[in-house]
This record gives C-alpha cells, sequence and structure tokens, in this order.
C-alpha cells in the first residue's frame, strides 16, 4: 500500500481523493473518513486561522503515521491531506481516509490516523480573533490520551 | 555549522525562522543547544525560558533533549504540535 500524503493550500476535494483511492480497487469493502474542519466559537468569535507547518518533516511523518497503520490493519490504501495558510471557518483542514475490505478496520485505522496525525505531525495553529487578538493554539493532554489508547 | 529552525511562537520570540550557527564546544545535545541559545541573548531567554513547552527534532526527526547532534546537522525547535 502506497499513502497517498499532501500538504495544500487549496480547498480539499473530497470526492476526487475517493475516486483517487478507489481507482482500480476492487477489493475495498469500506473506506473509513475524517474531514476536520475550522470551528467557530460564538463566546470568542474567530476571524481566521494560521497554520504553519516545518516542510519536509511533516511529509516524512505523515508517511511514517500511514506506515505505522498499515502494519496494524489490512489497508488496501490511505489518504492524508492536510492544508497550511490561512484559514476561516468552515474552512476543512484535514482529510483522512482508510480503505480496507473491512469497515471496522477501515474505521479504526482513521480514528488511529487523526489521532496520530495530531499529535506526531509537526503543524501549528494560530488563530486570530474578531477583536483584534491573537493566539497560538496550545497542545491537548487530551490528545495525548487519545493518540496513546492506540 | 549546525542550522538551527524555528517554528510558530518560538521563530516570533527569536525574530527569525533560521540561522547557522557555529555551536562552541561542549554544546554537544539538543538540551545543550537549547540552554545556549537561551543564555545567548535576550530573544533567546524569551523563547527558551519555558524549556518544558519546547519540542525539537533534529534532521527532521524528533528528538529528547539527550539527543546529540553533529556539525552539518539541522535542528528544530518548535513548541508542542497542534495540527489536525
Amino acid at each position: 500500500m502506497t499513502p497517498f500524503i499532501r500538504v495544500q493550500m487549496q480547498r480539499i476535494d473530497v470526492s476526487a481523493e475517493l475516486a483517487r483511492l478507489t481507482a482500480g480497487q476492487t477489493g475495498v469493502g469500506g473506506i473509513g473518513s475524517f474531514i476536520g474542519f475550522v470551528r467557530d466559537d460564538p463566546a470568542c468569535p474567530l476571524q481566521s486561522l494560521s497554520l504553519e507547518h516545518y516542510p519536509g518533516m511533516t511529509e516524512a511523518a505523515m508517511t511514517q503515521i500511514a506506515t505505522e497503520a498499515a502494519g496494524r490493519w489490512p489497508l488496501l490504501g490511505c489518504t492524508l491531506i492536510h492544508r497550511v495558510g490561512r484559514l476561516v471557518p468552515g474552512d476543512d483542514i484535514v482529510l483522512v481516509l482508510a480503505a480496507s475490505p473491512h469497515r471496522q478496520a477501515a474505521l479504526d485505522a482513521t480514528g488511529f490516523l487523526i489521532d496520530w496525525l495530531k499529535t506526531r505531525a509537526p503543524f501549528w495553529k494560530q488563530e486570530r480573533f474578531v477583536d483584534g487578538t491573537e493566539r497560538w493554539v496550545e497542545a491537548r493532554l487530551a490528545d495525548d490520551e487519545a493518540a496513546s489508547r492506540w | 555549522m549546525v542550522r538551527v529552525l524555528y517554528f510558530a511562537w518560538l521563530r516570533e520570540r527569536m525574530g527569525c525562522a533560521e540561522e547557522q550557527l557555529e555551536i562552541p564546544p561542549g554544546v554537544a545535545t539538543v538540551g545543550d543547544l537549547a540552554a545556549w541559545l537561551r543564555a545567548r541573548n535576550a530573544k533567546g531567554e524569551a523563547a527558551f525560558a519555558e524549556l518544558s513547552t519546547v519540542r525539537a527534532a533534529v534532521n527532521q526527526v524528533f528528538a529528547l533533549p539527550p539527543a546529540p547532534f553533529a556539525d552539518g546537522d539541522e535542528v528544530a525547535f518548535f513548541p508542542p504540535v497542534t495540527g489536525g
């Protein structure tokens, strides 16, 4: 299995990515998917979210995470796409797809991939609020706990 | 020479994204380098004051403070990652 890994500025075309993942495959029984979005908070209105990454290391880390998933579940393919740059509430940020002959493997691998992506790939988010203030998002203990359950 | 990279708020506090540095003898690990950068100037003091919130990589692989590095390596410092 060769994972499809990409860091990009533009919106994620989910239909095109599903077509890419299944092209020429007849053994896929199911695809697990996770799509992350920029979420607004009515109590603290968000103007934009800027995503920074470490070019080179990011792609290597994403490939390593996908390889780890392929060693744990019978995957026929997987897709990891992460956006960088300036995003606004409602924008998609990340797409994880995992294709397998069986649904449980596809769903479990998808959960694993997003949990590890959040804690092991070098991306950083900076929030800019409507009031003009900016803040780097801090890592959450809950994310580490989610990643360590696998 | 060692290529040192900074990301997110470490980049902001250091005032640059990367620099090529001549490392003095005795500075051999990631932890040594962080301590040396902190002591070097006010920007370093601001960036490395809370070492518990600083993570690192050597040649684009996550590295803990005891990890060694050598001349020609790329060492990066950054906050805990927050992608996804």
